[in-house]
């Protein structure tokens, strides 16, 4: 049993977790996810470690709630435990040879790539964020992004909150303003991912991209996680979740990802009590 | 003393009929009573030379406890049997019999062998039933105040750790699941093992001393250098298994409604997709074509059959014959309806909007027997033929997961992966570091990872001795 520490609803969606989990906490990394399991009757589910101090033993999780489990999760406040939580999983994140940076965080994006930039910002690279999100109330880490950033640049879909606009036109106009980045790191909608990648690619930018697609284990057991990268099969849980954008088969996973869609609303409407 | 039973025949073993069993996960079979124990036990000759003993990967005393039966002393015959064997529930159900202890039996030559799986597991019933099974356990008389970990807590981790604690060791069992059991609750589902009864075993287990710590992944949460230096482990066992999924790398495999064997039987067993009180979903549509000849594959076909599935289909490259799963396991899928295409090699896999809607398949004839004598499959020219299915479920096998390789420097694996360790001791390339099971020999038998567990627990006594 992990005991929450700190519950924090970031906005109607979103809501930050500070669990207490001293194993995971020792050896986490960047970039990596633990898997957990709210109940008994609960699925397994894969999230990215946002946050974790060694010595006091926990690691923090942020999450969206979209389907029955992530809702269920966000019933649990402060004191409460999750049955399982399991970690780290997954290969950290690289740091090694990034200088001239640009993170790119889509909604809750933002959580699993600020980590990343926080390390590379802490080790004297430049980094630039761009962070886009539908409209204002859904805007998270905003300060803790600018305060580990050299550039914090925020856009909405409707202009609520920063710019209007999509994240790839910023990073378009970052990169023909002179930018010299060596690398994009991008994470968010696989939409979103797909198109930065594409962009990059044009410029022949090196572009890290997370997949955070469907599993079980996160060991390499099921192989529910596979998808296609530069033609071969690859399990997003034990060669990933960090892949080359250019080399990733967007389009397949976005088809793989819509595998339970249906039967997720119908869960997670009755859940939540939606005829 | 009363007459052997001559009956060349063994007691029929009872079982839910078919056309009701494919639409419920109960257990297929429901054990003899105790007069049918009693009839099949008197058919054993307690021959002198005893075949079954050397026949059993573990050398179970066979006729001894089966004598034991015979005199209605059911608590002895356990204890003649957990002398060597330590899950005997377990290997009453799932252990190949006829190609092991029953094969050379004597009664098999004009007839067939004595049912001796069908009274194993008779006896470990018998137990299992008392309230105090999980209690009563005899705990080691003396400490040896060294600690020793099991990595995994399938077949090979349990038989090394009940022997370990049985010796006075501190065992402490790794377990990546949030379950342990490893391959006996995620991959044999409940209908031919029901998970109660991996439970129990495993409370007993922990009455008797053993820890059992979940959700710890070796190699990410703490590795296996970690145990030993920081921790204090003098020893450890590796029995993590073969849980990786090979695929066949043909078009359209990663459409929606293909599964591996592993993920769409852990999605039924280990997270219990058929029980609707669980938020675990699946999906296979109205045909499922299950590609492997292997008790996977058996395995996935009838659980997808008892979930609902209408038309659910084996896909085997080779013959009947040639089928790896075992003769009962083929008959009750038969029994219960599934299809058999045998020859017949799926080419691709046919999708519309992303979703399976068929798979083209190719028939194949087997060779002549080559210089090993195997028979290959070869195409046949211009047989192509697309079969309708909604999802393909691929149990064409698993390796060992890479996970404890990678993270362990010096730890030698042959080219498959699998970790060399010495066949006698389990000892491997680093002292101190042993291991059994599938993830040294491949995919293969719960009896006989058990067996390497236990041949590994005696060598590290031997080890620690020093």
């Amino acid at each position: 049993m992990y005991r929450i520490l700190e519950k924090k609803d970031l906005n109607n969606e979103v809501v930050y977790m500070k669990v207490d989990a001293p194993a995971v906490a020792k050896k986490c990394e960047p970039g990596q996810f633990i898997i957990l399991r709210v109940n008994e009757t609960g699925e397994r589910i894969p999230l990215t470690i946002e946050d974790y101090d060694r010595n006091e033993g926990w690691v923090s999780i942020i999450f969206q709630k979209v389907g029955k489990s992530t809702y269920l999760l966000g019933t649990l406040e402060q004191g409460d435990y999750i049955l399982d939580f399991v970690g780290p999983l997954g290969i950290a994140s690289h740091t090694e040879n990034m200088n001239r940076v640009c993170v790119i965080g889509g909604g809750l994006g933002c959580a699993i790539a600020f980590p990343q930039a926080k390390k590379l910002f802490r080790k004297g690279a430049h980094v630039d964020i761009i962070a886009g999100f539908r409209n204002k109330s859904l805007v998270i880490l905003e300060e803790e992004m600018k305060s580990n950033s050299t550039n914090y640049y925020l856009m909405t879909d409707d202009g609520s909150a920063g710019e209007k606009g999509l994240v790839t036109a910023k990073l378009k106009e970052l990169i023909e303003g002179g930018s010299n980045y060596d690398t994009v790191i991008a994470v968010g909608p696989v939409i979103m991912m797909k198109f930065v990648s594409l962009l990059t690619k044009e410029y022949g930018i090196k572009t890290i991209v997370s997949m955070n697609p469907i599993m079980i284990d996160g060991t390499g057991m099921c192989g529910g996680c596979r998808l296609t990268v530069d033609g071969q099969t690859k399990f997003a849980c034990v060669d990933g979740p960090d892949f080359d954008g250019h080399k990733v088969d967007f389009d397949g996973v976005l088809q793989r990802l819509s595998m339970y869609k249906e039967k997720e609303n119908h869960k997670c409407n009755l859940f939540r009590g939606i005829e | 003393m009363a007459k052997v039973n001559m009956t060349p025949v063994k007691t029929k073993m009872p079982e839910q009929d078919p056309n009701i069993r494919n639409g419920n996960f109960l257990e297929v079979t429901t054990g003899y009573t105790p007069q049918m124990a009693y009839d099949e036990a008197m058919r054993c000759l307690n021959c002198k030379h005893k075949p079954c003993v050397a026949g059993c990967p573990v050398n179970i005393d066979i006729p001894n406890f089966i004598q034991s039966v015979t005199q209605g002393n059911i608590e002895e015959a356990y204890e003649i049997i957990t002398r060597t064997n330590s899950l005997p529930a377990i290997c009453g159900r799932v252990c190949p019999q006829e190609s092991q202890c029953e094969l050379p039996c004597v009664r098999g030559i004009k007839g067939e062998p004595v049912a001796i799986g069908r009274l194993e597991r008779y006896v470990a019933d018998y137990m299992l039933a008392k309230d105090n099974f999980t209690t009563d356990v005899t705990k080691p008389a003396t400490k040896k105040n060294k600690k020793i970990a099991i990595v995994g807590s399938g077949p090979s981790g349990l038989a090394a750790a009940s022997d370990l604690c049985d010796m006075g060791y501190d065992v402490t069992i790794f377990e990546a699941l949030h379950k342990a059991g490893g391959v006996l609750v995620y991959g044999i589902p409940e209908f031919r093992l029901p998970k109660s009864i991996v439970e129990k075993e495993i409370e007993r287990l922990k009455t008797k001393g053993v820890n059992i710590e979940l959700n710890m992944v070796i190699g990410k949460t703490i590795s296996i250098e970690e145990l030993h230096d920081n921790e204090g482990f003098e020893a450890v066992f590796v029995g993590t298994g073969a849980g990786l999924p090979n695929f066949m790398n043909i078009p359209g495999e990663n459409l929606n409604g293909v599964y591996s064997a592993n993920e769409f039987l852990t999605r039924v067993n280990l997270m219990k997709a058929y029980d609707p009180s669980y938020d675990t979903p699946i999906y296979f549509g109205s045909h499922v074509a299950v590609v492997g000849g292997g008790n996977v594959a058996m395995d996935a076909a009838r659980a997808a059959k008892r979930l609902g599935a209408e038309h659910v289909s084996i896909v085997y490259r080779r013959s009947e014959q040639e089928m790896p799963a075992r003769v009962e396991e083929v008959h009750h899928a038969k029994e219960e309806g599934i299809n058999f295409h045998l020859l017949t090699n799926p080419t691709q896999i046919l999708g519309e909007k992303g979703w399976v809607k068929g798979m083209e398949c190719v028939k194949m004839q087997l060779s002549d027997p080559g210089t090993d004598g195997r028979r290959r499959p070869v195409v046949i020219p211009g047989s192509e033929y697309i079969l309708d299915t909604t999802s393909v479920i691929i149990a064409i096998g698993t390796s060992p997961n890479p996970l404890i390789k990678s993270t362990t420097n010096g730890l030698d694996t042959n080219k498959w992966g699998c970790i060399i360790a010495d066949t006698e001791t389990g000892q491997t390339s680093i002292p101190y570091i042993f291991a059994g099971g599938d993830v040294v020999t491949g995919a293969a038998t719960v009896i006989l990872a058990m067996g390497a567990g236990k041949k590994a627990a005696a060598a590290i006594d031997k080890y620690l001795d020093k």
